[in-house]
């Protein structure tokens, strides 16, 4: 306020039914902080029961996201209008929560004013919360609107079995209400002693003169009532945040600050304070109690505002998956099973939180590409619980049929396809196909190590590719040999399915074959042995690259020279989620095509929003519900870009999209390749005629097809 | 409801080329990956089924060395309460009779009102153990059961009949049923499962414990013996095509179009 206010007019010196208004102030006050803290209170039963998670270390780098990401609200902008809607409403709330601790402190006396705000800086706080609020009513206005009029799909799931919408329109109500009360506070006075308006306070201004005609009387009374108001609403605001979707307001910032900060390819051990799977009782996640107080703590941080599942492959192709819907579920699971009054709801008379809240379909459905988690503005994550929920079924034995028998080869073959494990190192080809790669025998020795993992072994499309890529790195004198039969699966995505046990055999025996040699790297053409190896408790001591980071490395080392490959058509890049957005590797392939000099273009969901492919390894086997494929999909995304080629870097990657070409029959309208075979064929090292008939070869039935189509 | 299941350890060979041995009777075991009889893992999950629903305990039984162990291991891991592993050098060589007769000792020697197997082991897949054991138990026998309920004391089995026919059959207890792949969807067994049961005692019963004259059983008991293993002959008229897809698929047109194909 910038004048004076008569004492007289003052709130604070006013009588509600009888009682001296401070009075009422601190009564209001003192019910509804016991309140706010004994919800609070109650809402942290939870979090107490939950297994543990040490998430205190690296204070300063979280400091730093708790800036970036929680108070520079660096995600909120990839949703452009409801982006910069939030960022409004937030700072605004950051800029008046100090007009609500004055607004209350006058309850109490009539001058009463936050210190160092009684002078100047007084005036210019004035006018910047009148902007503020200004802005602040507009945003809900408008925010309201949109949701009302406009209905944007990612707020109403097809798979959301309460509706939480009223609580968004309640809350958007309440902060107008804040605002206009503020306005009715503020114009009345300056109406009753005739202040005359000003740029400086537009939205007291207003409501100024929308009330400007009335008594001096009706003035005082629209001024004490807005007050109070005001008071009560915001009060009611405090208590009811922790009692709906509106948690986030509290809950967010901490949970932005305790975010994971171990690598994202990083599945969590099944328990943080029990080394030996042995030791449990059970495995994984299958009540509420079981996940750890941050998923917890993820849960009330969750904003129901969709932007997991508007990312999610698995939900875009008619899965029954939602990860969104796991936040909300689980939320509503836990006020449910903790309520505010009474005691805790025991565990037999609540729905099973594995099976009934989340069901097996959702858990099975997910590809742990972990777009969800990279859209979520409050950093909640999807990948480790849905891994800590499968874990509670593989230990249940509730395994889709589709699955066992990968797993069961896995666990007798070192493969998920049951082939013999003596011909894994079959790839280096015999004969007169040979290439010279040696199989290390133990002891063995040599530069780069090829880690095939199973699929790039076996599967003889992929094999092409692991052929191509060893003759690359031969032509640019790297010493490779491979670990032949001594290499089993490197257990990635039987980790992820949640069969903790046989990862560790699969880990196990690898690292003892690999301990057995001597190398100085690790290369290998499949991002998600790239991840193994890296964050799947491998620790080896040696480096371990994807071949997208090798060839990039030797073609700028001038030890890889590539022919341009300017052949007129448009490529884009795919990029897998493991090698991607769980190991951030985004610029090594796009160097790459660079270096072949083809015409580039990016699609629309590519880096960190890329589109999974459909999953891999086991996945490939899974039969669940969809009613699209992700792979005709990420295609469609990729025409829709202008590209005539898909570059990848994955072999399921490689797979999934090849299928979709043919499914949807786009043969010769588009085609996908494997950035190794690309370099391949482009490869200047050797100068041999053979690379020169192949290129010839490969475009002239290009042309073939063209006609053909 | 005590239910036991006959239990068999065989070669995975779904995705293997297969060599025959040196005796030309046998297979060459090495490189040779083995797991349970996939008939006798839907046996089990009946059982495990009946056992949830109805009470009472079930027995895993198998007949082999040492590393026969294996299945029995799985069968507690997947919730089986007991084993028993029949385990004796005579009785290798043994012929269907000479299982069904170990087998008989066995378990007439114990309370029982059911009896499942596998309706088949995948690899020597004769079939006939379930039918000479419930023989010689003096039981009432269903072969290639689809469906499998206790009702009013009795079991009421749905099986395959000739036909593509399904019908169902009502059985006094104590009965045998050989079931078929499907009936069921086998619950999981993780290898953290198989470690908890890892130091569960399996008590191992030989000829002698089982009251068996040692030539009864095994080579010596043998009427029907292997002659000779082999793979088939290649069969006449089919012609493996060369080349890459191209080149392949070119000469089967022209091979369609010069038979009247086309």
């Amino acid at each position: 306020m910038t004048t004076q206010t008569p004492t007289s007019f003052a709130p604070a010196s006013q009588q509600v039914l009888g009682v001296p208004a401070p009075v009422v102030q601190l009564v209001l006050l003192i019910v509804a902080l016991f309140a706010f803290s004994f919800i609070l209170w109650k809402r942290a039963a939870v979090l107490r029961l939950a297994g543990p998670d040490p998430r205190s270390d690296n204070i300063v780098e979280r400091l730093k996201k708790l800036l970036v990401v929680g108070f520079g609200q660096s995600r909120q902008p990839r949703y452009l209008l409801a982006g910069v809607l939030h960022i409004l409403i937030f700072f605004g709330f950051l800029i008046l929560s100090l007009r609500s601790l004055t607004l209350l402190g006058e309850g109490f006396a009539a001058d009463f004013h936050l210190p160092g705000f009684g002078g100047a800086f007084g005036e210019l706080y004035a006018t910047l919360k009148d902007y503020t609020a200004l802005i602040v009513l507009t945003c809900c206005i408008v925010a309201a609107l949109r949701r009302a009029a406009f209905k944007p799909a990612r707020y109403h799931d097809r798979h959301a079995r309460m509706s939480h919408h009223h609580e968004a329109y309640l809350i958007l109500g309440l902060i107008s209400l804040l605002m206009v009360a503020d306005a009715v506070y503020e114009g009345s006075i300056m109406a009753s002693l005739e202040i005359p308006l000003g740029a400086g306070l537009p939205l007291a201004s207003f409501a100024s003169v929308a009330v400007g005609g009335g008594s001096e009387t009706l003035l005082l009374s629209l001024h004490v009532t807005s007050f109070w108001v005001h008071n009560v609403a915001l009060l009611f605001f405090l208590c009811y945040l922790p009692l709906s979707k509106h948690f986030h307001v509290i809950s967010a910032l901490p949970n932005v600050f305790f975010l994971n900060l171990q690598p994202v390819g990083r599945v969590k051990p099944p328990r943080h304070d029990v080394e030996n799977l042995d030791d449990l009782d059970q495995l994984g996640v299958g009540k509420l109690e079981d996940f750890t107080w941050k998923h917890i703590l993820d849960f009330y941080s969750c904003t129901d505002c969709g932007r997991c599942t508007d990312h999610c492959p698995s939900y875009a192709t008619g899965t029954p998956l939602s990860p969104r819907m796991i936040s909300i579920n689980c939320r509503d699971l836990a006020y449910e099973s903790y309520p505010v009054l009474g005691k805790p709801v025991p565990q037999d008379k609540r729905p099973e939180l594995v099976g009934k809240v989340v069901r097996d379909e959702e858990l099975w459905a997910c590809t742990t590409c972990g777009a969800c988690e990279e859209a979520c503005p409050v950093t909640i994550e999807y990948v480790d619980k849905i891994v800590d929920m499968r874990r509670f079924l593989v230990d249940e034995g509730r395994v889709p049929t589709s699955l066992q028998k990968p797993l069961a080869a896995l666990e007798k073959h070192g493969n998920p396809y049951g082939k013999m494990a003596r011909k894994r190192g079959d790839w280096v080809g015999k004969k007169d196909k040979a290439i010279d790669v040696e199989v290390l025998k133990k002891g063995g020795e040599c530069d780069t190590l090829i880690f095939t993992d199973s699929c790039a072994a076996y599967d003889p499309r992929i094999v092409e590719i692991s052929r191509n890529f060893a003759e690359t790195l031969i032509e640019s004198g790297d010493e490779c040999g491979t670990l032949g039969k001594a290499e089993v699966d490197s257990g990635h995505e039987a980790r992820r399915i949640g069969e903790e046990g046989l990862f560790e055999t699969l880990r196990d025996q690898n690292l003892e074959a690999l301990e057995e040699r001597e190398f100085k790297r690790v290369v290998t053409c499949d991002p998600h042995a790239f991840n193994a190896l890296n964050n799947g408790g491998y620790d080896l001591d040696k480096p371990v690259q994807h071949h997208t980071q090798r060839l990039a490395e030797l073609i700028e080392a001038g030890k890889l020279k590539l022919n341009q490959l300017g052949d007129g058509r448009r490529y884009t890049f795919h990029d897998p989620c493991y090698l991607g957005r769980h190991n951030g590797e985004y610029e090594a392939p796009r160097q790459v095509l660079e270096a072949l000099g083809v015409e580039y273009v990016e699609m629309e969901r590519a880096k960190n929003r890329s589109f999974c492919c459909g999953g891999g390894s086991l996945y490939l086997f899974y039969e669940g519900e969809s009613e699209s494929r992700m792979g005709e999909k990420r295609l469609q995304m990729a025409e829709d870009a202008g590209a005539q080629v898909v570059v990848t870097a994955c072999p399921f990657c490689l797979i999934n999209l090849e299928d979709a070409v043919k499914t949807t029959g786009r043969e010769g309208k588009i085609e996908v390749l494997d950035l190794a075979e690309l370099v391949h064929s482009a490869s200047a090292n050797s100068g041999n005629e053979r690379k020169e008939d192949e290129q010839v070869k490969s475009t002239g039935r290009k042309v073939d097809s063209e006609d053909g189509g | 409801m005590d239910i036991i299941v006959c239990v068999k350890r065989v070669p995975d060979t779904a995705e293997l080329e297969v060599e025959i041995d040196r005796s030309g009777t046998g297979i060459e075991e090495r490189d040779l990956a083995y797991g349970i009889n996939e008939w006798d893992n839907f046996a089990i999950e009946a059982a495990l089924a009946l056992k949830e629903e109805h009470g009472g305990k079930v027995t895993a039984v198998t007949i082999g060395g040492e590393d026969d162990e294996e299945v029995l291991r799985r069968a507690l891991a997947m919730g089986a309460d007991e084993a028993l592993h029949l385990m004796d050098s005579a009785f290798d060589g043994s012929d269907a009779q000479g299982i069904a007769t170990i087998l008989h000792k066995a378990i007439s020697a114990r309370p029982f009102d059911l009896v499942l197997t596998g309706a088949v082991s995948s690899d020597r897949s004769s079939g006939q153990v379930g039918g000479m054991l419930a023989a010689m138990l003096g039981i009432p026998q269903v072969v290639l059961a689809t469906d499998l309920k206790i009702e009013n004391g009795k079991a009421v089995v749905a099986h395959e009949v000739e036909g593509g026919l399904e019908r169902v059959v009502e059985l006094d207890l104590p009965a045998m049923v050989s079931v078929q792949t499907g009936l069921n969807e086998p619950r999981y067994v993780s290898i953290r499962g198989i470690r908890k049961v890892s130091s569960m005692e399996i008590p191992v019963q030989g000829a002698g414990d089982l009251g068996l004259d040692a030539v009864a059983v095994g080579e010596a008991g043998a009427m029907v013996t292997v002659e000779e293993l082999f793979l088939p002959p290649k069969g006449e008229g089919a012609e493996m095509l060369e080349g890459d897809d191209e080149e392949m698929v070119e000469q089967l047109v022209a091979k369609l179009r010069e038979q009247g194909g086309l």
